[in-house]
């Protein structure tokens, strides 16, 4: 699956941020502010996975619109004024990170991430040096089951980049979310131990494509969990090859 | 079946009634079913049975007549009863022939009865809405044979626009704006979807419209199919109303049985098909994108919009999704005209509005009023007032999106633009009234506390900003707040509004924002009052202040 909504031949021109940049005709703000070197914080985008809209960073300000839009499924039009980076979107960001922050139990000198996780540099990059909501230290569960992989829901943000790269590439849909709310969780097959799962094919790319340590490969001390996210546009532009 | 038939069987109907010298309707919704009205009706039918009166005297079961809070509610030919308990069956059926019951009487000459105007309604209590026969009797699926018979789509839809009716799901959205939108969309196949998911706490209007009287839903429905060009429609409705799905299933088989849906509709080439959907009891899938995820047979999550189910729903192919008053309203808007129902209502907003009126007021229950009607009328008047003396406090409209209205505003009209200027919403029509022993920031947190657990979780903002909203609120309500801790709330309200998926999350926070807009005082006492912080939390209350 691409990330662009509509490829056409048609192009258009927008402004990013006061900057003039040509697009192609169904690309997204993000694409486009990233190919010209704009950042717009994410989460939960990858390219090549279908677009989830969940970790609300990329919200940008649109010239006459009232409500602000995710870049990442935004389409492009024909002369758009967009601003990525205000000191309103800037404090909507830290807060949500924050917000991920507290939420469950992100602690970066024991995990085997630290120093590898991206929510731990989108905080650093935010500069959000404290949390100023009340911490909820949930009680969660470590699923030690498959004998290569290991899934720590205490530090998973549910930015479903497992779950689709698991339906979307691998095509096995192993993983899913169960629950509502602050309760949601990745659960695999019908809410089972990940190691007793029947349609886990153990390819490991939703271990490379974790944002954080929450699914990491086993044996792998503090600090020494690195990922390797390059496969993904590789296997997409295989797939797009491909009569 | 052929238009004739559709005549021939109304007919038919109405000389078999017209034998009948006495008529006993009883209420057989819900909340009359809850108190033994079912009963009721079969001991009726016993003592008619019994006194040899079957041939002289039509015992029927029908949909809500409204004040729910004196129910079971009876009508006996032109009396009203209220309280009526099973064993009084024997001496309604006797007063037939001599006085009415008199310590039962319910007066029908009360505000409550002759404020009301009623067009989605209008058959309630008149109607049984397990017989086909009897709701063709009263006018169903003429609307259907006039749009089949003698118009175009074109022409449909411009009737629709020009009677001005909303989308009564909340929002308000022009319905023939939508109609148009989904006609003008490409592609063969499109769907009709009515949003049966009314998850509103204190919110039973749809309910009631279901149960009372399906095939005018359903008429909806196929009139909108043919303005759109859809060939399949969706009741998606939540499995806590199983009455409602029973009459719906019995009213689709029924009318499936008459060729009243299916193929060729009274000889036209137009088909169409209604099934129905359960929903799981998700508040979310009333959002439309989340909905149309569940009956996909996907998790009920919303999707960023555009694109808009107008252009791709349902499987990916144009989506029309009206709630169940709105298409509801149909059938009377071709069968009167749109001027007629531009003509009542106020500037902006046509037609009539149903409110479901609960807390505390003497008269619970349904009510169906034009819109612009001071809420002050339908507070005092109609819902009779604040029992036990009390004052009123503020009335609290649109469900967990919308917000509360205090009494300096009580004589607003209720319309779609007013109460948006006041920080609440129409939302689906719930009215919860509260008197001066409410405390609004525990209403807040009730709501809250509602979003909370109603959140699909997919966005950060929704899932984790209800949750720490709730928490904030839980520490006001206990008396452990600070004031950086109420301006943490406002600036997470804020937050939470303006960057979440979906209408869940955008409007989690409007309860506790029109709470602070009107009765911030209370929140403020509740921190003042609060006993001074612990020497543990000093150092966290110092950090937060100093940030604040």
């Amino acid at each position: 699956m691409t990330t662009s909504i509509d490829v056409g031949s048609e192009s258009l021109t927008l402004r990013i941020d006061d900057k003039d940049v040509s697009c192609r005709k169904g690309d997204t703000v993000l694409q486009v502010a990233r190919e010209n070197g704009i950042d717009i914080p994410t989460l939960c985008y990858m390219e090549g996975l279908s677009i989830w809209g969940g970790c609300r960073l990329c919200m940008v300000e649109i010239a006459g619109s009232p409500k602000l839009q995710a870049a990442c499924a935004t389409v492009c039009t024909e002369g758009m004024n967009i601003s990525t980076h205000s000191p309103r979107l800037e404090n909507y960001r830290r807060m949500i990170v924050e917000l991920l922050l507290a939420e469950r139990n992100h602690v970066c000198s024991v995990c085997v991430s630290n120093g590898h996780c991206e929510l731990q540099a989108m905080a650093v990059k935010l500069g959000i040096d404290h949390v100023r909501f009340p911490y909820r230290f949930p009680h969660l569960e470590v699923d030690n089951s498959h004998d290569r992989m290991r899934m720590d829901h205490n530090r998973c943000i549910l930015c479903s980049r497992c779950v689709r790269v698991c339906a979307e590439v691998e095509g096995a849909h192993t993983k899913d979310i169960k629950g509502r709310g602050v309760l949601a969780a990745i659960i695999h097959d019908l809410d089972q131990n990940w190691g007793e799962s029947e349609t886990c094919t153990s390819c490991g790319k939703c271990v490379n494509i974790c944002p954080t340590g929450a699914l990491t490969h086993r044996g792998t001390a503090v600090g020494e969990m690195t990922k390797k996210t390059t496969f993904l546009p590789y296997l997409t532009l295989m797939r797009e090859a491909q009569p | 079946m052929k238009p004739e038939e559709l005549t021939a069987m109304a007919e038919k109907a109405r000389k078999q009634d017209a034998h009948f010298a006495h008529h006993i309707h009883v209420c057989t919704e819900s909340g009359c079913v809850s108190s033994q009205s079912d009963v009721l009706l079969k001991n009726i039918a016993d003592q008619v049975q019994q006194r040899g009166l079957k041939g002289t005297v039509c015992v029927k079961g029908v949909g809500c007549m409204g004040l729910c809070c004196n129910g079971p509610l009876l009508k006996a030919d032109d009396t009203m009863y209220q309280f009526v308990k099973p064993e009084h069956a024997g001496a309604i059926v006797e007063s037939l022939a001599a006085q009415p019951v008199a310590e039962l009487v319910c007066d029908t000459k009360q505000p409550f009865f002759t404020r009301q105007k009623l067009i989605v309604r209008e058959n309630a209590g008149f109607i049984d809405p397990e017989n086909l026969a009897d709701c063709v009797a009263h006018g169903a699926y003429r609307a259907l044979l006039k749009v089949l018979t003698t118009m175009t789509p074109q022409q449909v839809i411009a009737e629709i626009s020009a009677s001005g009716l909303r989308g009564r799901g909340g929002a308000g959205f022009p319905t023939g704006l939508k109609w148009a939108t989904v006609s003008k969309a490409g592609g063969r196949t499109k769907y009709v979807i009515c949003n049966g998911d009314e998850g509103d706490p204190g919110a039973f209007m749809d309910r009631s419209v279901m149960e009372g009287d399906p095939h005018r839903v359903l008429e909806g429905m196929a009139i909108a199919a043919y303005a759109v060009g859809a060939g399949q429609g969706i009741l998606y409705v939540r499995a806590e109303y199983p009455l409602a799905v029973k009459r719906l299933t019995r009213a689709i088989n029924q009318a499936r049985r008459e060729g009243l849906l299916g193929h060729g509709l009274f000889g036209s080439n137009f088909d169409f098909n209604v099934e129905i959907r359960l929903g799981a009891g998700a508040f979310v899938c009333g959002e439309e994108t989340a909905l149309i995820a569940s009956v996909e047979g996907k998790r009920g999550m919303p999707r960023p919009r555009p694109p808009y189910p107008a252009n791709s729903g349902l499987h990916g192919c144009p989506t029309l999704i009206n709630n169940v008053e709105t298409f509801a309203n149909v059938p009377a808007i071709i069968d009167r005209g749109g001027q007629w129902f531009a003509g009542i209502g106020t500037e902006k907003s046509k037609g009539t509005k149903i409110f479901a009126l609960t807390g505390r007021i003497k008269n619970t229950g349904l009510i169906e009023v034009p819109m612009g009607m001071p809420l002050r009328e339908i507070i005092y008047d109609i819902a009779g007032g604040i029992p036990d003396g009390k004052a009123f406090k503020a009335v609290q409209t649109g469900g967990p999106s919308g917000g509360c209205i205090p009494a300096e505003h009580l004589d607003i009209t209720v319309d779609y633009e007013s109460l948006t200027k006041l920080g609440s919403i129409m939302g689906s029509g719930g009215m919860i009234v509260m008197d001066e022993t409410s405390n609004m920031v525990d209403v807040a947190r009730f709501f809250m506390e509602f979003c909370k657990s109603e959140s699909c979780g997919k966005c950060v903002p929704c899932r984790v900003g209800t949750y720490e909203m709730h928490e904030l609120l839980d520490r006001i309500c206990k008396r452990q707040a600070t004031m950086a801790d109420l301006n943490l709330l406002k600036e997470l309200c804020d937050m939470v509004k303006q960057t979440s998926l979906c209408g869940l999350g955008q409007s989690a926070p409007n309860p506790v924002l029109s709470t602070l807009r009107y009765f911030e005082n209370e929140y403020l006492k509740l921190i003042q009052s609060a006993p001074t912080a612990s020497a543990d939390d000093g150092a966290k209350h110092v950090a937060l202040e100093v940030l604040s």
